[in-house]
């Protein structure tokens, strides 16, 4: 369509779940009352020093390892140095030439086609306070809970090629992060932020177009928009014969523009050098070995094993593991000689619905894996039918009770008693002499409507293949 | 004569037979502070009440030297580049002069327990910035010896108050000499250890990877006493060494016989007063009728150390400086703006010499320079590591003057910085390789003070110790100096 190819790489800071943060004892939890997880440490009081938290390290290395980097063996710490209020020290301790991590890759799957992304490296660094400003009394407030909490920052390579595949990476990334358990990632409480370069050159060019930078993009859907809106501004300007300004740009949700936050002369000059308060970081075998060995089945092989193992469609395997919770959902649901098709189709179709029109996560709703993995078992068993159990789904979400229970307490047990259900049968046929005539005339959606009348009788709980059968033999097909 | 001046041995005995207590001696030590510091100028907080109160304190328990240690009672100052809880820390600087740390320092909580009594923080050149003390922020700091020559720097505050009996020990930090060459100024022992043995939390960092906390004493005794105290691992500090602590105390036999020591020539040679000369050749020839063998050797790569030291060191000062920004302690001086705010609270808040060395360190660190200049730095200083490693395989300590010169006048250098930097070649290779030294006072020249340097293995204090303390016991001690006329 166009004449231009789009050149897109993403910085993603991913923070770590550990307890305390990078540098000292304070807690890292999300959301207390500002500057209540503080200490001389993260505050940069005169004379305190480092102390690198392990557990940190053992996540960044377990992130690296799951993107595939190659882990050094020897890394170390460097000072990034700027004064901004919310940088305590006037530095941030992160890391410049010895990485955690480099030459990773992952892959992603945009309208059904695979590509593989290469990572540049993964490095560990610790996040700044944040800033409030108050405009009304024309004053800035700063909350240091958040400086010193550690983060890692993923580096794409230039790989990517359109906004929707830089959506499909980042979400990619979200995945793994999850399934590894480094991470809330969750992009609305900050715990994962992305920053996105893009260019754009003629099709066919080797060399790269000048590129801007976007940053503030808050959400997958920012990001996409954003790159969406920046791609098409490149574009313009490119095709007015005119050059792209190498500059740093701020997306601007709501008026959905980008704006400049500052060009390349403004660029800081952060003049790194290696951090004398801390001692290189020396990962031997037996470290990477012990990191290797805690990382849980990825993604991908989930996602394999689901289409290989269950017979699970593409669709149905991309969705159930798209979200570690879900597809820890699913496999729950599987445990009890429940079939996997069946909890696959529960989970993504009345699950996800209900999910969706609620707002709600998986693990935020009342019912279990156990509940939806007995209410099918129900069905297998033929004690309710599929209509039935909707009903039992939505009471269990409802309330919370087992689905044998409900069923119990609602007299919901589907009816599989023939002479029962013959009775029901007969009186049907007598009553509806038009539709038994279609049917002997071959007319086989009648049969449905007799069906119906049958199910409409006994308030939905026959058995509907029971009573499908038992009209045959009644009309003598 | 002064309590502050009996040996320790006897301030144990005479606290044991309870003939002196520790309210005895701080009140010494305030009375002292008030006759001379109007002059000396040494401190820049005396803490009279937290002092008393610690006395009392101790005062009620039988024999604080069996409960506390052998530092029990001893009125000590704090180089004001140590954070005192609830004690201002201002590191001699305008910019914090208000400010009041919420935590201790891993030296000062030892001290604490080990029973030393704080009498109060001592003047110091601006950030240990400087060798003189004439860069304090607030006043200079006055030699007790004469008091129009400077007391060296940058712990000159902590190095006079004890020349001048103000304390009965200091703590000070050394970054390229800091301890060595006040205490060599102003007559008494100063100790820099090695890099990694005492504890840098709640240092105030200068240059992170050559400071090191150590003790300015009358004595090399007393000198082992408080090494014995401060030093050891801190979980707080990455760069402290998990080293076994030896006794350094049973180290101090008086025999150096068969030890292998080094005279490296570029430091007896050109540059240094032939009166320091004189003084250093006469201990030298000292310790070998102690039985050392002496040998002439070189340390080719030294000439270098100067200009590597001023590239590092404001290097890492720049950035560790960076923090004092008005926002959240210290001065903060308003402007229209977030940028006019740092730059009135650092334009105002810093002295000149601290300005040009974060200049010079910005510069150092720019892109484009790193190479040339820190990394360079960096090259020159794993050389002169080296230079040392091949005499220490074959020496057990160098020794040489710590300085140059003596202490010269207040005002002298005052216009040529670059004069008093290349005074600091004797001390600052040390700092560069990491090791420890000791200076011993070893004579007088024009009257005034000469350093004995006795450079040690890394983690060898013991050695050094046992060097610097044969020496001062076949060795005249110093008089009393007369504070421009205080009677003492």
């Amino acid at each position: 369509m166009s004449k231009y190819e789009t050149v897109i790489g993403l910085e993603v800071h991913v923070e770590l779940a550990t307890n305390t943060k990078i540098f000292c004892g304070c807690s890292t939890e999300f959301g207390a009352p500002p500057n209540t997880h503080t200490c001389p440490i993260c505050l940069g009081h005169p004379g305190v020093l480092p102390v690198l938290n392990r557990q940190a390290v053992n996540y960044a290395i377990k992130a690296a390892m799951a993107l595939n980097c190659q882990i050094a063996d020897e890394s170390k710490f460097d000072r990034k140095n700027y004064f901004y209020p919310d940088l305590p020290k006037a530095y941030q301790i992160s890391q410049f030439d010895k990485p955690i991590g480099e030459h990773g890759w992952i892959e992603i799957e945009v309208d059904g086609e695979k590509k593989r992304i290469g990572i540049t490296r993964v490095h560990l660094e610790e996040d700044a306070g944040k800033l409030t400003h108050d405009e009304y009394d024309d004053t800035s407030l700063v909350d240091f809970n958040r400086v010193g909490v550690p983060l890692i920052e993923i580096v794409s390579e230039p790989d990517l090629r359109s906004p929707q595949e830089a959506k499909a990476y980042l979400e990619k990334l979200r995945t793994i992060m999850q399934y590894i358990g480094v991470s809330d990632v969750k992009m609305e409480e900050g715990s994962l932020r992305c920053d996105a370069n893009i260019s754009l050159r003629p099709v066919g060019a080797t060399r790269f177009g000048v590129k801007t930078e976007l940053k503030n993009l808050n959400s997958f859907r920012n990001v996409e928009r954003a790159l969406e809106f920046e791609q098409q501004r490149h574009a313009e300007v490119l095709d007015r014969g005119e050059e792209i300004e190498q500059q740093t740009l701020r997306w601007l949700e709501n008026e959905n523009r980008t704006k400049l936050m500052r060009s390349k002369e403004e660029a800081h000059d952060y003049r790194y050098f290696p951090d004398p308060d801390l001692v290189k970081v020396y990962i031997d075998e037996a470290w990477k070995e012990e990191i290797r060995s805690s990382i849980p089945e990825l993604p991908d092989e989930r996602k394999a094993r689901y289409i290989a193992e269950y017979g699970l469609s593409n669709y149905d395997a991309s969705i159930l593991t798209a979200s570690k919770k879900t597809a820890d959902f699913f496999e729950q649901t599987t445990s009890k000689n429940v079939d996997p098709k069946l909890a696959a189709n529960w989970i993504t179709s009345e699950l996800m619905g209900y999910l969706n029109s609620e707002g709600l996560e998986i693990d935020q709703i009342k019912m279990t894996p156990d509940h939806l993995g007995e209410m099918i078992s129900l069905i297998q068993k033929g004690t309710i039918s599929t209509k039935l159990a909707k009903k039992v789904f939505k009471e269990v979400l409802d309330t919370g009770k087992g689905p044998q229970q409900i069923v119990e307490e609602k007299g919901w047990v589907q009816i599989s008693d023939e002479g029962q259900l013959k009775e029901e049968v007969i009186k049907v046929l007598a009553n509806n002499p038009k539709s038994v005539e279609d049917v002997k005339n071959g007319k086989n959606r009648a049969i449905g409507f007799l069906v119906g009348q049958v199910m409409k009788a006994t308030k939905g709980k026959a058995n509907p293949q029971l009573v499908n059968k038992l009209i045959r033999e009644q009309i003598n097909l | 004569m002064s309590l502050l001046r009996l040996p320790l041995k006897e301030i144990h005995n005479r606290l044991a037979k309870r003939e002196l207590s520790a309210t005895d001696l701080v009140e010494e030590s305030l009375a002292r502070i008030a006759a001379v510091d109007g002059k000396v100028r040494a401190f820049l907080t005396v803490d009279e009440e937290g002092a008393r109160e610690h006395a009392k304190r101790l005062d009620q328990v039988d024999n604080p030297v069996a409960s506390f240690g052998p530092l029990a009672a001893l009125p000590a100052g704090i180089k004001d580049n140590i954070c005192t809880e609830g004690i201002k820390t201002t590191c001699a600087s305008k910019l914090l002069a208000n400010y009041q740390p919420i935590y201790s320092a891993t030296v000062v909580e030892k001290l604490a327990k080990a029973g030393a009594i704080t009498i109060g923080k001592t003047n110091m050149d601006e950030f240990a910035m400087g060798s003189s003390s004439e860069n304090s922020g607030f006043y200079p700091v006055h030699n007790p010896w004469d008091l129009t020559r400077v007391p060296g720097g940058s712990s000159g505050g902590s190095a006079a108050a004890v020349a001048a009996e103000e304390v009965y020990f200091a703590l000070g930090s050394d970054t390229g000499g800091s301890i060595r060459q006040p205490a060599s100024f102003c007559g008494i022992v100063g100790l820099k250890p090695t890099y990694g043995l005492v504890s840098r939390y709640g240092l105030v960092a200068f240059a992170s990877s050559l400071d090191q906390i150590g003790p300015l004493t009358k004595s090399v005794e007393d000198a082992a006493y408080v090494l014995q105290a401060i030093a050891g691992h801190d979980p707080q500090d990455s760069t402290s060494a998990n080293v076994e602590i030896p006794d350094y105390l049973s180290q101090l036999t008086g025999d150096i016989r068969g030890l292998r020591i080094a005279v490296p020539r570029e430091m007896m040679g050109e540059g240094i007063e032939p009166g320091v000369c004189e003084q250093v050749q006469k201990a030298i020839n000292q310790l070998e009728k102690l039985g050392a063998i002496i040998e002439e050797v070189s340390l080719p790569h030294i000439e270098y150390a100067v200009a590597a030291y001023y590239l590092l060191s404001p290097a890492e000062a720049s950035s560790n400086l960076a923090r004092f920004d008005g926002v959240r302690y210290g001065v903060r001086k308003e402007g229209e703006n977030l940028i006019d705010l740092y730059m009135e609270t650092r334009s105002q808040g810093f002295g000149d010499e601290v300005k040009s060395r974060i200049m010079l360190g910005t510069y150092a660190l720019s892109s484009g320079y790193y190479d040339a200049y820190y990394l360079k730095a960096q090259k020159v200083r794993t050389l002169i590591r080296q230079d040392f490693e091949r005499l220490f395989a074959k020496y057990d300590v160098i020794v040489g003057p710590t300085t140059p010169c003596v202490a010269y006048k207040i005002g002298e250098n005052a216009d040529s910085p670059l004069t008093m930097y290349l005074k600091d070649i004797l001390t600052i290779p040390v700092n560069l390789a990491g090791l420890p030294a000791i200076s011993v006072p070893c004579g007088l020249s024009e009257g005034m003070p000469v350093g004995l340097q006795v450079i040690g293995k890394a983690f060898d204090e013991s050695t050094v110790l046992r060097v610097a303390h044969a020496f001062e016991q076949v060795t005249e001690r110093l008089p009393q100096p007369q504070i421009g006329g205080i009677r003492v």
